[in-house]
């Protein structure tokens, strides 16, 4: 699996950046197939309650993910305002529904910092790295280990027949900021 | 401007093999699989000479032949049939019908243009 | 003009074949049913179709073979010919032989493919006289000796007394058309037209022909070519041919004799082939270029006339939609934008809509591949002295064309390890207290996005104490091992292995079982198998599916919609308090016609809020799932459609209870309902009952252990 894309000279990597909550978020953008507005979503039977159902991206059936609730976040509204990123991972295609979708920007190797030490809460896996711009931290999603995460809960909710999201909390940028590091990815 | 000649059979490929000798030879060609489809095919025009098979599904072509001379616009229209029947009651029954003459299977393109030449002026 | 015919013949092939595969299946009902006719018109048309073209295209073997396949038909379609086992088997002979010789053609091979014999057999069987025989034998007709006295330099004479039938005309004949074509044959050196029978004026009839003719024709043809310018109405009319010889300068004049009476034909017909010049080459080389291909079904593809349809319907819709939208384009107004809006939607949908059809052009119903099992079954069954019967059911199953080809090695060895091993001899299977007839079942239907393709017989079954004893000789197995059944059955799939007593002709050695399922995951499928001693075996293939249009019933439970395959539906209907009751404290079921279907809460399965509870507000449907009735409870059944399945693997997972998705009317997503997952799901979930006996199973005698009875509680398998 490739790590960073190469797209400069200076390993500059561009990433999606997005909001869940206070926090902001990013991935690839080399993994965003596209965004969508409010779709009409079809729930799926017995599904986690983080798995939304599914919509119709031109024919194709494409399960949609709260990001929210898979972090453990309250659930919000699902209204207009809306906004589904479609990835493309490992030939599936995926819907992650957040709150808002705000900028693409350029990260450079240099920018970004090593997950930080987040508590027994979070699942670090999940997090590549906190990057830096304009005095904000943006927590870098390794979008493949959330969906694989995803699977793997999915189908213990679903043998179970019980309800559980998948993880305590959502990764915090805040105590980020209490322990730089640095490294390369 | 060039004459138009029904085939009515049910195999397309002896469709195709006599509508493409016929086409060849400048004629115009429509088609139709049984007698019921001969009939609907010729709706509203008219043609200047019918082939047709004997032996169809739906509509034979004795059947299709008695309703061909029935109409107005091709009573006088040569039908030919194509037989292979070494039996005559078949054919017989045709001829009574109003079937101007066959031809018989096997033939060639050229004794399909050999005998469109004895009934069309 | 030279005509390339050859395109035709691929063409030709084709329908050959389907019309050689017609005459199989009509065979079947022959044996079955007897001699109806309307069965034997079918084979005789087939049959006739194959002669005609096999001719055209200069097949003469073929098309010799087929004549005389036709002239036993046509006895039999008399009625001057008993219908006898031995004939029929004598006909299947005559067909497999058909397929043979088409073959041989098609790969440029000439020859009869060794049919002789068996040619001969069939037209003695139709006992034709010597004369019929010939005409069906195919000597070619010698053409008629010349008059005496043509070579001698001098041409013919000819003089024609030609008086047409007055009705001539109401056969779309022109009299002077003849006259034209016998002019082309020489110089007509005489025409004197007979105006004796033409009427005054007013009694003229213009569709009536009044004339005759006196002709005078110089030639060297002879004088059959003569006598076939008038073929056409030879029998209506008056000809009278006179011939003499051209009088040579300075030569006497040769007495004219009269030929024989004009008279009937003969039985075949005018020799029209005999003066054409050398038959069209065209055809002849072209089956020397052929080169020997062995056209596996790959080239062509025979597509149902109305997915065609449908397919020009939806190209006209786009069509509609575009211009809309180019329309909208040169007003650009406000309006015009909501009008292209809608537009693109519309065009999205039915482009959309035009893809998956198309891709759907390749899926095929697996009865296609179904019915030459018949004749396996039928061969193997007499070669072995068993009597079996084949049983068929989930014929219109689509498949992907190219997986169907692949599945048809798998399932043949299937049939032929069940029909070896498995089903007993009649006299083993009295003394079982089964009836003589072995049943072979071959079944093929949708579950949960996959096709299962079944292979069930109520045979002897596996003995497993035996595989096991089998796994200890050949070292596969520790003697003290205790082997669990899946263990077992992993050894039935190693190269190799057998426990057949003999080793038979017809399934081999070692049965190949792990060749089967070597296939069957070259197609990302999966094999299972499940046995009884004693009553029987099922093998299961289960194949992914690529695409499949479903008939569903649209359905609403609450504010969702669901779809429901129509094949599992039987029916629906407002239940009466009456016909509700519970059984044993857990087990609701309902009332059909003095039958108690079980009832099953479809909200309580799929985790929706419905609108109502109380079966007598809602609606009940019955379906079929696995040979036990289920009556499902819905709000409303809102109505049918053809909806194409998305797999929802694809991008998420399997969903129990749910066999895939589609895209309803309204560009939502809509479930489809795996009848058979619903009700393992709602059997797991529901606390067992007590009450061992159930619905039938659908697999013949099995026992409930292995089946998906809800009332026995067990998950199916």
């Amino acid at each position: 699996m490739r790590e960073l894309d190469v797209t400069q000279a200076a390993n500059v990597t561009q990433y999606l950046t997005f909001q869940l909550g206070s926090e902001e978020y990013g991935i690839e953008i080399l993994r965003v197939q596209e965004i969508k507005g409010h779709t009409p979503i079809t729930p799926i039977p017995n599904a986690p309650p983080f798995i939304k159902g599914v919509m119709n991206l031109r024919g194709a059936v494409v399960p949609v993910l709260s990001l929210r609730e898979t972090f453990g976040m309250p659930a919000i509204e699902y209204g207009k305002f809306s906004v589904i990123i479609v990835t493309a991972i490992h030939d599936k295609v995926v819907g992650l529904l957040v709150d808002a979708v705000s900028e693409v920007i350029d990260l450079a190797v240099a920018d970004i910092d090593l997950a930080p030490e987040l508590g027994a809460r979070v699942d670090t896996s999940m997090v590549r790295g906190m990057g830096r711009a304009d005095d904000k931290f943006i927590i870098l999603l390794a979008i493949d280990r959330v969906l694989s995460g995803v699977d793997r809960a999915a189908e213990v909710s679903l043998t179970n027949g019980a309800e559980k999201s998948m993880h305590g909390a959502a990764p915090d940028s805040r105590a980020a900021r209490e322990t730089p590091g640095r490294v390369g990815i | 401007m060039s004459k138009t000649i029904l085939i009515v059979d049910d195999s397309p490929s002896m469709r195709g093999m006599v509508s493409a000798t016929l086409a060849g030879a400048g004629f115009s060609v429509i088609e139709g699989a049984n007698g019921q489809e001969g009939l609907d095919r010729l709706q509203g025009k008219k043609v200047e000479l019918i082939i047709t098979d004997l032996n169809m599904p739906i509509m034979d072509g004795i059947q299709f032949i008695t309703k061909v001379r029935a109409q107005r616009e091709h009573k006088f229209t040569p039908i030919l049939m194509l037989t292979t029947e070494s039996q005559d009651t078949k054919k017989q029954a045709a001829k009574a019908a109003g079937a101007t003459g066959w031809l018989t299977k096997p033939f060639n393109a050229q004794q399909v243009l050999q005998t469109i030449a004895k009934v069309l002026p | 003009m030279e005509l390339d015919i050859s395109r035709f013949r691929a063409a030709f092939f084709e329908e050959a074949l389907e019309n050689a595969a017609v005459i199989e299946s009509s065979l079947f009902e022959l044996e079955k049913a007897g001699g109806d006719p309307e069965t034997l018109n079918q084979i005789f048309r087939a049959a006739h179709s194959i002669k005609g073209g096999s001719g055209t295209f200069g097949m003469d073997e073929l098309a010799h073979f087929t004549h005389g396949l036709e002239s036993v038909l046509d006895r039999l379609r008399e009625g001057t010919m008993p219908l006898t086992p031995a004939l029929v088997g004598l006909l299947f002979q005559g067909c497999d032989a058909l397929k043979c010789l088409l073959q041989a053609a098609r790969n440029g091979e000439a020859g009869d493919a060794g049919t002789g014999p068996l040619l001969a057999e069939l037209l003695s069987a139709a006992s034709l006289t010597p004369a019929e025989r010939l005409s069906a034998g195919g000597a070619p007709e010698s053409p008629d000796a010349p008059p005496a006295g043509s070579a001698a330099g001098g041409r013919l004479i000819y003089r024609i007394r030609f008086v047409p039938d007055p009705k001539v005309f109401e056969r779309g004949l022109d009299p002077v058309l003849l006259l034209r074509d016998l002019a082309s044959l020489g110089d007509l050196t005489r025409r004197e037209l007979d105006l004796g029978s033409l009427p005054g004026l007013s009694d003229l009839n213009a569709e009536v022909c009044y004339l005759g003719w006196q002709l005078e024709l110089a030639t060297d043809k002879p004088e059959r070519d003569v006598r076939d310018v008038f073929s056409f109405v030879e029998d209506t009319s008056k000809i009278e041919i006179s011939v003499g010889l051209e009088p040579a300068p300075g030569a006497a004049i040769g007495a004219p004799h009269t030929p024989p009476e004009v008279g009937a034909s003969s039985a075949e017909g005018w020799p029209q082939r005999a003066d054409a010049a050398a038959p069209d080459p065209a055809p002849a080389a072209a089956a020397l270029e052929r080169p020997a291909a062995r056209a596996k079904g790959g080239a062509t593809l025979r597509v149902a006339v109305d997915k065609l349809d449908q397919l020009v319907n939806l190209v006209g819709e786009l069509v509609i939609a575009q211009s809309v939208i180019s329309q909208a384009l040169e007003d650009l107004s406000l309006d015009s934008l909501s009008r292209m809006r809608d537009a693109v939607i519309e065009m999205e949908r039915h482009t959309r809509d035009l893809q998956e059809r198309v891709l759907s052009v390749r899926m095929v119903p697996i009865g296609s591949v179904f019915s030459r099992f018949q004749r396996l079954v039928r061969d193997l069954g007499e070669a072995c002295n068993k009597r079996i019967v084949l049983e068929l059911s989930g014929e219109e199953t689509e498949l992907d064309k190219g997986i169907i080809e692949q599945i048809v090695d798998p399932i043949t060895h299937l049939i032929r390890n069940a029909i070896d091993h498995g089903l007993e001899p009649p006299e083993e299977r009295s003394r079982c207290g089964k009836p003589e007839v072995g049943r072979l079942l071959l079944t093929a239907f949708h579950q949960g996005g996959n096709v299962v393709i079944e292979v069930s017989d109520d045979g002897r079954g596996i003995n497993w104490q035996r595989v096991r004893e089998k796994g200890v000789a050949q070292g596969l197995l520790q003697p003290d091992e205790i082997a669990t059944e899946e263990r077992l059955q992993e050894l039935l799939f190693a190269p190799g292995f057998s426990t057949a007593a003999a080793v038979t002709d017809i399934s081999g050695r070692g049965v190949g079982m792990d060749v089967v399922r070597r296939n069957v995951d070259a197609l990302s499928g999966a094999l299972t198998l499940s046995s009884e001693l004693g009553k029987g075996t099922r093998v299961r293939i289960r194949l992914p599916l690529t695409l499949a249009i479903v008939d569903g019933l649209t359905l609403r439970i609450g504010d969702r919609a669901f779809v429901l395959p129509l094949l599992s539906v039987l029916e629906s209907f407002r239940p009466v308090p009456e016909q509700l009751k519970t059984i044993l404290g857990s087990g609701e079921v309902v009332r059909v016609r003095g039958e108690p279907i079980v009832l099953v809460r479809l909200y309580q399965v799929l985790g929706v809020v419905p609108e109502h509870v109380d079966p007598c507000q809602a609606l009940v449907v019955i379906v079929e799932a696995a040979g036990s009735k289920l009556g499902f409870l819905v709000d409303e059944i809102v109505g049918q459609a053809q909806v194409v399945v998305k797999s929802l693997e694809t991008n998420y997972r399997k969903v129990d209870g749910i066999m895939g998705a589609t895209i309803l009317g309204d560009g939502k997503v809509g479930l489809i309902l795996d009848v058979e997952g619903v009700a393992r799901k709602s059997a797991y979930d529901r606390p067992r009952t007590l009450d061992p006996g159930g619905p039938e199973q659908r697999w013949p005698g099995a026992s409930g252990a292995r089946g998906l009875n809800p009332a026995v509680g067990h998950a199916g398998a």
